[in-house]
């Protein structure tokens, strides 16, 4: 019978949370069979042979007291060391990650892809790239857990949170939600496929889409009525979004704010929160529970897509990954 | 078997027991003695409850599919599971009824600063649990034992305030329990009776009852807030007006991680008077042992974030968080390694009280080290939410703290009850005990690893041969805490008298009768003598053979 | 080796036979002294009290951190409360924190007479205390700014206020803090009441002299904490950030 004790390390962090588990465990094992094998051999070494036997009492020595707590503490230092390492470098994506944008809602996973793609408890990427995911919840904490990867982070509902991995192996891994989220919590699963470069091209070209998140977005920019107002061309009653993405925002109060996710997605949801230095408060009304998350991503990769002076869906602006040409494997672009 | 002493007095002295008969001589008792007694009925009766559930999880858990219960049901028994085990079983545990029976006989008092105090703390006690049955009997909260936000307070439909208010409540009863202990350790000791000759025991409750008094109040207003959300529609963290739900977490853990302390040290006081009278030597570094306690209490209210590794909380706050919890480790690493040390060229007695003190040296230590995977960031972001995390606490906390517990009931109850209990059935539960366990919990470091999340119903298949071996473990384990239950209740009508002290140990409340009588002790005793002074009026500090 | 005796802390035993004289009616059986006694009352109610501060305390900071999350929507939020209010009230419970200290001082030197006025003085100041709340707590209901009532809450702009609607949201959070903080404190302040009405029937009966006082010191105790609880609400909730410049 299988008895599996490890998932298939299919990031390029998972190797090293694995020699960092190895490692870990040794350490335990050695620590626990000495306590043992110690507590053992006393237990029979100096088991009482009679009853009006007295041992001498032993106070203490300071030496040892020392010795078995500096040790132990340094040994410790040498895990969180590893351990803070490998955080660290897990926390900051890298610049060329490609984006993907997950909504998790209770009992399920939503992907969204910039080329317009969705799919619900699946998500498919290429091996050897990074990809940073932008997590939203719809209601409660989740949280997006992938063993294979040794990876996950809460889903938090109010904000944006990401996370980002590369993938080594192509397969299919689980995806599991661990933040209990109610009912169908142990429902909330799905797979992850990591796809070799040339499969990737494949899935991407058939998995026909109702257009790019860039294009949805518009779409629902014109649907709120945010152009009537946001005129892409001049200046209206409003700021200008062109560019805003990625640069810094002066605010009516003095401050500077940098124009990221969450500021947009703020923004959208409660403007009142963050007014342009210039404009007046109340002018814009609040969107709170009129657009789904999804919806929300799809304005926000909108908004990145707009610099200045380029028409919206051109040119990505500053802070985004280029658009990808695609090119498939008999050379032909698309 | 027993080791009768030179008098074996009857219960037919006057003893606590037999002072006053009656109910209202106990529901209105002042006896610190009684009231352990009332706190043992009752939290005896929500560990059982709070046991079945931990079955019908287990049971559900045979299968991948989640095919005994639904969804709903079974998210229902994981939170009352937790929920009754943490609040009413293991935060009361010790100190409500080994605590109040023995801090004031182990430092030569007649009763605790304040008995009144103490019997409404029990009330209060029962209120509380009270209100956590009745929210079980109405169909149960499903929010898990943590409620955290938005769930709970915005979107579960279940009787969450209810389940709030019990632990509420029960929260002034630990409270009141710890302000007790404190003013009566500082007060109300013997003659002679220093810090410094204080048995250890005494030193773990004091430093379980600074942790009680400083943080219960915190959980306290964060479930009062929640509740108060949930009553009155309103956002405190509701991420739609705003609100943080990570704020809640922050306080919510600010309390539950020194909980977990709470739900520790009294146990390692346990052990150490196990250690010290089945060795019949005293306590290897007692100063470190104490110093140990006070330690653990204190660097216990600075790790909380380290449950938030993934909430996406600043690296920074992260580093600090994991680098505090490595340092928590080393109070309860000097006290294995002194407890250890205990036994060498000592004089060791294999009486069921040791077997479960041995038990908890090896098992706890399992716990504590597999507490480091959690409090590494790399690992921690692997392994939190999964199954490595619910083997890791009940490695210590049943591992731990409830075999520290039957330990102690075992040692005590011939004092606290004047007969004996079984000694060969009581090794044969041991047993059971520490088989069933590991086999209940070890294989879930596996599953852990392996990437079974928590809390949940229905489970990849992957993950059932170790589920199952943990089922099979349950049910071992349940058996061996059942024949206990039973042989106890049996030694109350047919034990062997006990005598004063049938394990020859030292410490102030083995000088009086089985069971002790109202007052504790005849006259006031003087003390001039060290702690575990099993080799004559005590060597100073730094003797070394 | 002998560790040396050490004399014995207390000089009689209420329990034992043929104990000496001090056997003062109100020594409790479990201690040896009336000094025990009254110093593990205080040390009681002090560690009593250290409950408290963490639980107001946990209330605060979270109050402080939504505040300074939020700082506008804070400053929006104080033109609402009324500082005469607060500030009479801070009068008065500082004033009754001063009939409270005499009253004890009463107790200890035996006066009767000054001990039950002085109590009486006491209970009158918590009963206009929360006299004054209930005009507050009115106000807000009638200005709509209660957010725990459905119905009672309007933070739309005004002529008074032609700003504020864009904080709505985490004014309400804010209010909600408000009325929790205060409120809690208004039952601290309602349990003194009720204590120091305990304590002026037990003092009617001739409860008290210069010898047995617990319960007037701590009481007295718990009276001035609550107090000093409202000691810093009041700044923090009505004083701080009353500025209008922000908006």
């Amino acid at each position: 019978m299988q008895i599996p004790l490890l998932p298939e390390a299919a990031s390029t962090t998972a190797p090293y949370v694995d020699y960092l588990y190895w490692y870990m465990s040794a350490v335990t094992v050695i620590m626990t069979t000495l306590i043992f094998a110690a507590v053992f051999f006393f237990a029979i070494k100096y088991r009482r042979r009679s009853e009006d036997e007295i041992p001498q009492p032993i106070h203490g020595s300071l030496k040892l007291e020392i010795a078995w707590s500096v040790i132990p503490f340094l040994v410790m230092l040498t895990f969180f060391w590893f351990g803070a390492q490998i955080y660290f470098a897990n926390a900051s994506p890298p610049s060329d990650a490609m984006d993907v944008y997950v909504v998790g809602k209770q009992w399920m996973w939503k992907i969204q892809y910039p080329e317009g793609q969705r799919e619900i408890n699946e998500l498919h990427v290429p091996v050897g790239r990074p990809v940073k995911l932008t997590l939203a919840s719809e209601d409660v904490i989740h949280s997006f857990f992938v063993p294979a990867f040794r990876l996950k982070h809460d889903v938090v509902p109010g904000r944006y949170d990401t996370m980002w991995f590369n993938a080594t192996k192509p397969g299919r891994y689980h995806l599991f939600c661990a933040e209990y989220c109610g009912t169908e919590h142990s429902g909330m699963v799905g797979w992850v496929t990591v796809m070799s470069e040339p499969d990737y091209e494949n899935w991407l070209a058939n998995s026909g889409a109702e257009g790019t998140m860039v294009q949805q977005g518009e779409r629902l920019f014109g649907q709120f009525g945010c152009s009537s107002c946001h005129q892409l061309d001049q200046q209206g009653r409003c700021p200008n979004l062109r560019g805003v993405y990625g640069s810094r925002v002066q605010l009516n109060d003095g401050k500077t704010v940098l124009a990221d996710d969450a500021y947009i997605r703020e923004s959208i949801l409660n403007p009142n929160a963050k007014i342009v230095a210039g404009y007046k408060s109340d002018l814009m009304p609040a969107f709170q529970g009129q657009i789904s998350e999804e919806g929300l991503l799809q304005l926000v990769v909108y908004i990145k897509s707009l610099a200045i002076n380029k028409a919206p869906g051109e040119v990505a602006a500053p802070g985004t990954q280029p658009a990808r040409e695609r090119i498939l494997p008999n050379g032909v672009k698309k | 078997m027993s080791t009768a002493l030179i008098e074996p007095r009857t219960v037919e002295t006057p003893n606590y027991l037999n002072a006053e008969y009656g109910w209202k001589s106990w529901l209105f008792t002042k006896d610190h003695k009684r009231i352990a007694i009332l706190y043992i009925i009752s939290i005896t009766v929500m560990f059982f409850l709070g046991g079945v559930f931990a079955g019908l999880i287990r049971f559900e858990l045979l299968t991948p599919q989640g095919d005994l219960v639904n969804s709903d049901t079974y998210n229902k028994f994981f939170t009352m599971h937790g929920v009754i085990m943490v609040f009413f079983f293991l935060i009361p545990s010790i100190p409500a009824t080994l605590g109040n029976f023995f801090v004031p006989m182990m430092i030569g008092a007649k009763d605790l600063a304040f008995p009144r105090i103490n019997l409404l703390s029990w009330y209060i006690y029962v209120v509380g649990a009270l209100f956590a049955l009745t929210a079980v009997v109405m169909g149960g909260v499903d929010t898990g034992w943590t409620f955290y936000t938005p769930f709970s307070s915005t979107f579960s439909n279940t009787f969450v305030i209810t389940a709030a208010c019990g632990v509420f409540i029960s929260g002034f009863s630990s409270i009141l329990t710890g302000l007790n202990f404190i003013v009566t350790v500082h007060k109300m000791r013997a003659p002679g009776m220093t810090w410094g000759r204080l048995p250890l025991f005494v030193w773990a409750n004091y430093a379980t009852s600074l942790i009680q008094v400083l943080g219960t109040p915190v959980v306290a207003i964060t479930l009062a807030l929640v509740g108060l959300e949930r009553a009155f529609h309103i956002g405190i963290f509701d991420p739609a007006i705003g609100g943080d739900p990570i704020l809640f977490q922050h306080m919510f853990w600010f309390y539950s991680h020194p909980a977990v302390y709470i739900m520790i040290l009294p146990g390692m006081g346990v052990i150490s008077e196990l250690v010290a009278c089945f060795s019949r030597k005293a306590v290897f570094g007692y100063s470190f042992v104490a110093a140990s306690s006070i330690g653990i209490a204190v660097i216990g209210f600075l790790v909380w974030g380290h449950h938030m590794f993934v909430t996406g909380m600043s690296m920074y706050a992260s580093l600090y968080f994991s680098l505090l919890s490595m340092l928590v480790a080393v109070p309860s690493a000097i006290k294995v390694f002194n407890w250890t040390a205990t036994l060498y060229r000592s004089s060791i007695s294999y009486a069921t009280p040791m077997l479960y003190a041995f038990g908890f040296i090896g098992l706890f230590t399992i716990g504590g080290l597999t507490g480091l995977f959690l409090a590494t960031l790399a690992t921690d972001v692997h392994l939190t939410d999964t199954y490595f995390v619910v083997a890791h606490f009940h490695y210590v906390m049943v591992g731990g703290m409830v075999m520290a517990y039957m330990g102690g009931m075992h040692f005590w109850w011939p004092k606290m009850t004047g007969k004996m209990y079984p000694e060969g059935w009581a090794k044969f539960s041991a047993l059971l005990v520490f088989v069933g366990f590991n086999l209940t919990f070890f294989p879930q470091f596996a599953a852990g690893y392996l990437g079974q999340p928590r809390r949940y119903h229905a489970y990849a298949p992957e993950f059932q041969v170790y589920n199952v071996l943990s089922t099979a473990g349950a049910t071992v384990l349940a058996v061996g805490y059942i024949i206990p239950f039973i042989y106890f209740m049996w030694s109350l009508k047919y034990g062997e008298p006990a005598g004063d002290n049938p394990y020859k140990a030292t410490g102030l409340e083995w000088k009086t009768s089985s069971p002790p009588p109202t007052y504790n002790f005849e006259t006031p005793p003087i003390v001039t003598e060290e702690a575990y002074a099993y080799a004559g009026h005590g060597a100073k500090e730094g003797d070394v053979v | 080796m002998l560790t040396p005796v050490t004399a014995p802390r207390r000089e009689t035993l209420s329990d034992s036979h043929g104990a000496v004289a001090e056997h003062n009616p109100n020594l409790r059986h479990h201690f040896d002294t009336m000094e025990q006694q009254f110093d593990s009352a205080t040390l009681g109610m002090w560690v009593f009290l250290l409950t408290e501060i963490m639980f107001f305390g946990g209330m605060f900071c979270a109050y402080m951190i939504y505040r300074s999350m939020y700082p506008a929507a804070f400053a929006s939020t104080s033109a609402h409360m009324n500082p005469k209010w607060g500030a009479i009230n801070t009068a008065v419970l500082i004033v009754s924190s001063l009939s409270m200290a005499l009253a004890v001082r009463a107790a200890r030197l035996g006066q009767q007479k000054a001990l039950q006025i002085l109590l009486l003085i006491t209970i009158f100041f918590g009963l206009a205390f929360l006299g004054v709340k209930a005009v507050e707590y009115h106000e807000h209901w009638v200005d709509n700014k209660v957010p725990l009532i459905a119905g009672h809450w309007d933070y739309s702009n005004t002529e008074h206020e032609p700003n504020q609607a864009q904080y709505a949201r985490q004014a309400q959070i804010l209010f909600c803090f408000y009325f929790f903080m205060t409120g809690f404190h208004a039952v601290h302040m309602i349990v003194g009441v009720g204590l120091m009405l305990t304590i002026f029937a037990m003092a009617r009966k001739g409860k008290f002299d210069a010898h047995y006082f617990t319960p007037v010191e701590i009481s007295g105790l718990y009276w001035h904490f609550v107090d000093i609880v409202w000691i810093f609400l009041f700044p923090l909730l009505y004083l701080i950030g009353r500025t209008k410049e922000l908006i």
